[in-house]
Parts: C-alpha cells; sequence; structure tokens
C-alpha cells in the first residue's frame, strides 16, 4: 500500500482521521464530511492507491465523485462522475474532458490503517 | 384559407401521396378528403401473399394510413367517386356525396386483367388482388377440402403476379398449376436461360409449371372446373386463378373527357398533371408521358412530386429504374438494365451452374466494356452491386463478376462510380455516402444511415456501407474500449465460455489496464446475465454505473428516485396507498411514469434502504427501473374490462414481466401488451410488443420510442401463450448474447446480417441450432431470480454502503436541499456549479 499526495509540508495542513482503509473497497471511493461542511471523496484504486479529490461534480453542482467509478484512461487513474460521465484524473484534479476545468485535490495519510484527510 | 384537395382512391401510393402532403404542409393550406373504394384505408398491397401466414389484415397495415388525430385530413373507405364534374370541380361518390375540390388526385391503381376467356366468369374463378379476394380464395379452398380432402387449383399467369398467387395457394397447403402464355416464367423479367432454371426450382416446391401455351376456355363440372389450355391439356381444378397482369383503372379519367395513354392509363406530364390542370394522376392509373409503371416504388416517386407540386415547388417525375430483386417461394430473381439485351451489338455472359442451382447473365456493349444490364436467378448475392455498375464502364472480366467467388470479391467497391446508386429505396448514391464520411464525419454504418437514410428501408445495402467506409479509410473498431479489443459480444462469448466470474480475472487475462466507466458496467452486466449472484456482491458492486451501485437512479442533485415494480401497471388501492405513505413519510416527490408505474424522487443514499424495507414489507419488489434490465410490460385492460379487448392482456403483460424481470441486458428493455389491434399499450413501439387478436398473439419486435422511433417489426403472428414465451425467451437471450453495449433491439435489429428474416430463421426455424440452448439460459435466470432490494435489506455489508459520509453515518448531504412547487418538493441546487450543465 502506497501513500500519495502526503505533501511534504505538513505544517500548516489540519489532518482528520476519517475511516479505516478497509471501509473503502478496492476500486472504488467513499466521502467523508469536513468540518465547515467540506466534503471529499476518498477513492482507492485497483492498484490500491489512495487519492482525495473534491466531492462536488464541478459540471452538475451535486457532491457525488465518491460514487464514481475508478479506473483508468490512457494510463491516468481516474474516476468518472456520475452524472455526466466525464474523468478526472486522481491525482491532480484535472478534468480528461474539459481542459479547463481541474477540482481541489485533498492529501491523504494513512497510519495505522486510518486515513486522513488533509485540508490546508 | 385552406384549399381543398380531393383524392380519389386510397392504395400505398395515395397513401404516401396524403403523408407526403401532410408532412410538408406546416401552414395547412390544403385541406385533404380521401375516397377509398375498399372498405379499409390502404395496406401493403406488395406483401399481400403473407396475409395467408396469419389472416389477419392489422399485418399489412401501413403505419398512419388512418390519418388518427389530423384534423385536416378526412378518409372515407368504401365509397369511390364515381363521377368527376370538371366545370364544378367536384365528385359525386358512390354513396351519392358530392364533394368539391381545388386540386383532384386520381390514384385508382389497376385492375387485374382477365383474359377474354370463355368461363372466365363461373363461381370459382378468382382474381388475386385485395384482402377481400384472398378471403375468397380461402373460402373456396375450405369449401373444397370439405368436400374431397385436397382441393386443386390453377394459376393463369406466370409472371410475378402469377406466381405470387402460386405461393399464397402453395401456403394454403394446395400443389397448384401455373398457365404462362410466354414460353418462360417471370417473362418481363427474366431471359429463357434464367426461366429454364426457374421454372426447375419452381416445379421443385411441388407447383406444375405449363409454359407458352394460354387457357382456352373454363367449363363447369358439377361443382368443379375444367380448364382447357392451348395445347389440349384439360385441368381438373376446385378454383381458378386469374393472376396475369394489370390494367389501368382509367375510366373515371376517361369519362371525364382526360387524355389517355395509347396503352390505357390516364395520360399526365412528368409533374404528373393531366389535360385538366387541376386534375392529378399518380400510381398504376397513370400514364406519365405516356408510360404506365407496374410497381410501387416508381408511384411513389409520384406521390411525391405531386405533393411538392401543390405545394407550389417544381417537381417532376424523374423516370424510374425498374430494376426489381425478390424472393419468390424462397427463389431469388433479379434482373436490371438491359436484361433481355435488347441493345444493338449487345454481347450476352452466362453463368449457369444448375448444380448450385444458379443462372446469372450480364448483357455488355460490343467491346464488352460497359454494363448494359443482366439477370440473375437463384441467387442474387451480386445484385446491389451489379445495378449500379450499369451504364459504366466495367472494373473487370464479366465473367469475373459473376464466376464462383462472387462479384463481391472480384469488383470492390472503390470501382463504382460516384453516382452510382448504393441505396436504391432511398436513391442514396456512392458520391452521397463518401461525401458522409468526409464531409460530415460519418464514422460508423449508423452514422451514415441516419446522415443519408441509405440502408434505413430494406437495408440489403447495409453489408455496402460497411464496405464503403473500410474503402473511405474509416477503420471500424468493435473494441469495446480502450481496455478490450473484444466487442461486447465477443466478451460475452468469453465469460460463458471460460466461465470467469470477475472482472478482475476477466482483465487480467483477456484485457489491458484497469478498467473504465464503459467496460466496467458492461461487464457487470455480463456477469449478472449468466447467473453470479447480487449484483452489488463482492467486487460486482464496485463496476456498477451508480445506479445500479444503489438500485436506484440518481438525478441532478445526487439524490435518488425510487421505482417499485408494478407489473402490468396493475396495483391494489391498499398499495397504491402504501407507495403515497412512504413518499409523504419520506418527503418524496411523485411522478406516475410512462411505464404504469409510480416513481418517487429525492430520497438521499441512507433513505434508501429504509424505503425499501417499506415498500418490500409490502409485498413490492425492485422495478428496476435503474438497470440496463427488463423495465415495465406495459399493458390495456383487454378482456378484463374493455368492450373491444380479445385476450387477456393484463395476465400476459403480469405473467411477462415475472418472467424477465432482473434479467440484464445490454441497453433497458421495454415490453407492451394491447388487447386488441386499437393497440392502446403502444407494444409496436416497444422493444418488444404482442398484440392480440381473435386467432392468438401477435409479436413484434424491435421497436423503439424516444429520439429515433421505430415502429416494431411483426416476428411471429397468432401463437398462443406458451409459443409466444418459448420465442421471446429465444429472442431475449440472442439479443443479450449478440448485441453491442447500450445498443437497444431497435438499434440490433437495423445492424443485425439479414435483418428480420435471419432473426426468424434463428429464433423461430432454429437455423443456427442454439433455440435449446437460449431457453434453457432464460430458464436459468427465472428460475435463480431474486428481488435485489431485499438482498441488500437482508446483509449488513451491503447496507453499511448506504451512507452519504463514512466518518458520519447518519447525517444526510447538506448539500441536498429542496424547495415546494405545485405542492411537493423539488431539488434546489445550494453550490452553484463551477461549469454550466450539459
Amino acid at each position: 500500500m502506497t501513500v500519495l499526495s502526503d505533501e511534504q509540508q505538513a505544517g500548516s495542513t489540519v489532518w482528520t482521521p476519517v475511516c479505516r482503509v478497509e471501509q473503502v473497497p478496492l476500486a472504488a471511493g467513499v466521502a467523508v464530511l469536513l468540518d465547515g461542511g467540506l466534503q471529499v471523496a476518498v477513492l482507492r484504486t485497483a492498484g490500491d492507491e489512495f487519492f482525495g479529490l473534491s466531492n462536488v461534480d464541478p459540471f452538475s453542482g451535486a457532491a457525488v465523485l465518491s460514487r464514481g467509478i475508478v479506473g483508468d484512461v490512457g494510463g491516468v487513474p481516474v474516476v468518472a462522475s456520475p452524472i455526466y460521465k466525464q474523468n478526472f484524473d486522481l491525482r491532480t484534479g484535472q478534468c480528461l474532458d474539459e481542459a479547463g476545468v481541474r477540482i481541489d485535490v485533498h492529501p491523504l495519510r494513512i497510519t495505522d490503517g486510518v486515513v486522513h484527510v488533509g485540508v490546508r | 384559407m385552406s384549399r381543398t384537395l380531393v383524392v380519389a382512391g386510397h392504395g400505398m401510393v395515395a397513401h404516401r401521396l396524403v403523408e407526403a402532403l401532410r408532412g410538408d404542409d406546416v401552414d395547412g393550406t390544403w385541406q385533404v378528403v380521401v375516397f377509398g373504394e375498399e372498405p379499409r384505408p390502404a395496406y401493403d398491397r406488395v406483401a399481400l401473399t403473407s396475409y395467408v401466414d396469419t389472416w389477419d389484415a392489422a399485418g399489412l397495415a401501413l403505419p398512419g394510413a388512418e390519418y388518427a388525430g389530423d384534423d385536416r385530413v378526412e378518409l372515407v373507405p368504401g365509397d369511390p367517386v364515381d363521377a368527376i364534374d370538371r366545370q364544378a370541380k367536384r365528385v359525386t361518390t358512390r354513396s351519392g356525396r358530392v364533394q368539391h375540390y381545388d386540386a383532384l388526385v386520381l390514384a385508382t391503381g389497376s385492375r387485374p386483367f382477365v383474359p377474354p376467356v370463355e368461363g372466365a366468369d363461373l363461381p370459382g374463378v378468382f382474381v388475386y388482388r385485395t384482402i377481400e379476394d384472398l378471403d375468397d380464395i380461402r373460402a373456396a379452398v375450405e369449401r373444397a377440402r370439405a368436400r374431397r380432402g385436397r382441393p386443386a387449383a390453377a394459376v393463369v399467369g406466370g409472371g410475378l403476379l402469377g406466381l405470387e398467387a402460386a405461393k399464397a395457394l402453395r401456403d394454403l397447403g394446395l400443389s397448384p398449376h401455373v398457365v404462362e402464355m410466354a414460353p418462360r416464367l417471370m417473362p418481363l423479367q427474366v431471359d429463357d436461360g434464367g426461366g429454364g432454371l426457374l421454372n426447375r426450382l419452381i416445379t421443385d416446391l411441388d407447383v406444375t409449371v405449363h409454359t407458352g401455351t394460354s387457357t382456352s376456355a373454363i367449363v363447369q363440372d358439377g361443382d368443379r372446373l375444367r380448364a382447357r389450355l392451348g395445347n389440349g391439356t384439360e385441368l381438373d381444378v376446385d378454383l381458378l386463378v386469374f393472376s396475369a397482369g394489370v390494367r389501368p383503372r382509367d375510366d373515371l379519367g376517361r369519362e371525364a373527357g382526360l387524355d389517355v395513354g395509347e396503352r390505357g392509363g390516364v395520360l399526365t406530364d412528368a409533374a404528373c398533371r393531366t389535360s385538366d390542370p387541376h386534375i392529378f394522376a399518380v400510381g398504376e392509373c397513370a400514364s406519365v408521358e405516356g408510360r404506365v409503371y407496374g410497381l410501387v416504388a416508381p408511384g411513389y416517386s409520384m406521390a411525391e412530386v405531386v405533393a411538392a407540386t401543390l405545394l407550389g415547388r417544381d417537381a417532376v417525375f424523374p423516370g424510374a429504374d425498374t430494376s426489381t430483386k425478390l424472393k419468390l417461394m424462397g427463389v431469388d430473381v433479379a434482373s436490371f438494365g438491359d436484361a433481355r439485351a435488347a441493345t444493338e451489338g449487345s454481347l450476352e455472359v452466362v453463368v449457369n451452374d444448375p448444380v448450385n442451382g444458379s443462372y446469372k447473365k450480364l448483357v455488355v456493349s460490343d467491346d464488352a466494356k460497359t454494363l448494359l444490364g443482366g439477370v440473375l436467378v437463384g441467387d442474387a448475392s451480386e445484385y446491389n452491386l451489379l445495378r449500379p455498375l450499369v451504364g459504366e464502364e466495367l472494373p473487370g472480366e464479366p465473367a469475373a463478376l459473376i464466376g464462383p467467388a462472387g462479384g463481391g470479391e472480384a469488383v470492390g467497391v472503390e470501382a463504382l462510380p460516384d453516382d452510382a446508386q448504393i441505396c436504391s429505396c432511398n436513391a442514396v448514391t456512392k458520391g452521397e455516402i463518401n461525401e458522409a464520411v468526409h464531409g460530415e464525419g460519418c464514422d460508423s454504418v449508423g452514422a451514415i444511415k441516419s446522415c443519408t437514410r441509405a440502408g434505413t428501408s430494406c437495408g440489403s445495402c447495409v453489408p455496402m456501407l460497411g464496405k464503403l467506409l473500410a474503402a473511405c479509410g474509416v477503420e471500424q473498431s468493435t473494441a469495446l474500449c480502450e481496455h478490450f479489443t473484444q466487442s461486447r459480444a465477443e466478451l460475452f462469448e468469453i465469460v460463458r465460455a471460460t466461465r470467469i466470474t470477475t472482472f478482475s480475472e476477466l482483465i487480467a487475462e483477456h484485457g489491458t489496464g484497469a478498467g473504465c466507466a464503459v467496460c466496467k458496467p458492461a461487464v457487470a452486466s455480463i456477469l449478472a446475465t449468466l447467473g453470479n449472484g447480487h449484483v452489488l456482491g463482492g467486487e460486482q458492486a464496485t463496476l456498477q454505473d451508480t445506479n445500479d451501485r444503489f438500485l436506484a437512479n440518481m438525478q441532478r442533485n445526487g439524490t435518488y428516485s425510487v421505482v417499485p415494480r408494478v407489473p402490468g401497471g396493475e396495483i391494489t388501492p391498499d398499495r397504491l396507498i402504501v407507495i403515497g405513505e412512504v413518499a409523504k413519510d419520506f418527503g418524496l416527490y411523485t411522478k406516475i411514469t410512462g411505464g404504469q408505474r409510480i416513481d418517487l424522487f429525492g430520497a438521499t443514499v441512507e433513505q434508501l434502504p429504509r424505503i425499501w424495507r417499506r415498500l418490500v414489507d409490502a409485498g413490492f419488489e425492485s422495478g428496476h427501473a435503474y438497470g440496463k434490465a427488463l423495465r415495465t410490460v406495459k399493458s390495456c385492460v383487454g378482456t378484463t374490462w374493455c368492450r373491444y379487448g380479445q385476450q387477456d392482456s393484463v395476465g400476459l403483460a403480469v405473467e411477462l414481466e415475472l418472467r424477465y424481470r432482473g434479467l440484464r441486458s445490454p441497453h433497458k428493455l421495454k415490453a407492451g401488451v394491447s388487447g386488441c389491434q386499437r393497440e392502446c399499450a403502444e407494444a409496436r413501439s416497444k422493444d418488444f410488443g404482442v398484440i392480440a387478436t381473435e386467432h392468438g398473439w401477435n409479436l413484434y419486435v424491435g421497436g423503439n420510442g424516444g429520439a429515433v422511433p421505430r415502429h416494431a417489426d411483426l416476428l411471429v403472428s397468432g401463437v398462443d401463450t406458451a409459443e409466444l414465451v418459448r420465442i421471446v425467451d429465444r429472442f431475449l437471450m440472442f439479443y443479450v448474447r449478440t448485441a453491442d453495449r447500450l445498443q437497444r433491439t431497435a438499434a440490433w435489429l437495423d445492424e443485425l446480417d439479414g435483418g428480420l428474416d435471419h432473426l426468424r430463421d434463428v429464433v423461430v426455424d432454429d437455423s443456427l441450432g442454439i433455440c435449446g440452448e437460449l431457453e434453457a439460459a432464460m430458464a436459468e435466470h427465472v428460475a435463480h431470480y431474486e428481488d435485489e432490494w431485499k438482498g441488500v435489506l437482508e446483509d449488513p455489508e451491503k447496507l453499511a454502503r448506504f451512507t452519504s459520509f463514512v466518518n458520519a453515518p447518519g447525517t444526510p448531504d447538506p448539500t441536498v436541499a429542496f424547495e415546494t412547487e405545485r405542492e411537493q418538493p423539488v431539488p434546489v441546487m445550494l453550490g452553484v456549479p463551477e461549469v454550466a450543465n450539459r
């Protein structure tokens, strides 16, 4: 298991424990609710990598990305929005179908089997 | 102020005229009155012989021929126009109705030609033109059968119409004689060589052929007839049918003093206008610039010309290609261009293969370079390629084009000139198709079809469209997506043969990468069809599109709608109350669906299992509104209540819905059952539709509503419930196995090689020998069906996934909010989307 997006400058980042790793199925996601109503989709690939993205689909405004299908497109790990099916790069939040659209990425940290979401 | 168009006659061409006029007359400038002679609206006379299969006139109905709901068209069947008063511009009908016209169109068609033979008016002598003629023939056959077991019959006429009549008699269980005056069968279409082979092939079908002789007299002999032939033969028969061609019905025009063509027919100019500028003539009663056409396609062109003229546009009849390709009693016959080598100096190249039963002839110019025409009997597969080449330079040796390798091998589509007509039904040329590919970016057969209409009528040119695409350099990949090079149908066969049960295993062994939103749901559907437990079991859950993953339909604000199954649309008051109470208690918006059920909107993820619990406890189950699966079987009330119902449509709809519920398929499946021909359940707009007749059920397949509507095609008719279910079982399983991802039955049937005939061969006549297997697969599905909602309620692990937030179970999504509109909750979006909706 590897942990990505765990940024080095942890100084100003607030880490919140959200769930145990086994609560996130392989090649799927779950949504977490943070203080202030911020929603993050915690997504786990078939290759067992974890990513954190904003849960809000920018095309519809609905908080649903955690319910998208996780896979890859041209080798890029992606989640597909369940509303209109655009793919988002799990590493960068970049929308693959619309160059000008990018969503927030949230760093994740896994300690003792617990997933933590970082908010700067 | 609108003007009045009177149409005298309501056959196929008259119907096309009214349809074309009403389709284009957006301002409603014409009020149309149609007087027909027959007691019913126009029907598919070209397919008259198929009436013998069902004895159900509805099978021949032309869509829209009743003009229901169009108050600008008045159709008066059974009351033909008897006289025209050109001065007063009005017609008088047989019933005495007087109707003024601003324009009059004569579309009175033809009458069967009965040669002046002694005894031609005896009882037991028939003609072959209308549904009523066939009813009379059937009654005569039944009377004769009651008298002496196997009746005998003769047909006078060995042309196209004569052989059609002979087929009808054969389908009635008789072994008819056919008497043709010319030295061969189908003298207008084929030459002596082709006629010889045709004679042999037809004789093999239990028809006795007498060519080169006429019928000199018919004599009554008790309740039988004796037909004396010119060659001395005497036929002892119970009935005799004249089907020796037709003559234009021009009497109305003659009596009104209109000019008439030399060979009959009301004479018109190229715009189909008669010698009276207010009167037009179309179809078989017209003599356009002196020529009478006995085929429906030229009649349709005339109808469109007149419709355009009436709307103030210039149009002229472009002339007609009288090339024909048809199947007579299973024998292919085609002729095109100068089939009988009438051109001076022309050469004939013949390939006669009596062993395989095919005869092919090309007529070429004296230097053997230009194709002039040809005849194909027994095997007409080269017709589509050769007909467009008429008048063009040949791409190779003439003999090679019709040799054993076949034209398709010897000549590529590249050889065809740009003006070669690829689709003769809709007059689409190769150049137009190339333009669609290069100019409009069409990259599939489907795209070409919707762009040019090529291949959308009889479908025989569809294989050519694929070849043209390839010739344009468009590769038609059947790969499902970047992760699988296989098509969906191929993956289905792989999963079935290898018994692989997980996506991981399938992609590891037969694909690449991690999968995507295209292949995962497609494979999930295949796994579900083949029975791998609950669709949310184990890894399967993460393959599902969000609707299947939460067994409900995601709406625009991320909430879901819930549709319990209401089989056949039949529901008790108590259950209706339960649905109402659930909606009230959970604050859901309710709406009646088009599939005769009730949709409950606005449920959040954590509400879903609690809603299902209430519904399941009251006896409901999942309606699969979320799945690429059977949705509903819509029904009318049938014999239970309706005064007109002929069968129990609700009972059958409930039975079918319960049988096929839960069947995962390439796309959603909709069905309908109507209790009579009034078709209140709109069954012909469904993937499979059933319509009751007094003799049983008619099954229609491949219908669709939506953006590209398609009326379903008749697959079988007059079957009982057991047979119906058997054929639906096979049809559905065959579709599920062979269709592409997200391909509805309508598109699947359009692209199926061989179309409806092939489908019928496979699922009715079992030509591939797979029907047993298809039925067993369906039996397996039926035996293992379980309600998916109940499956979740019974499993804590699945249940645990129904939370909005993993770190705050029970907390609903705070971005979901509602406002009230027309007394019901509707979504209001709190966050403004960063990107506009599409």
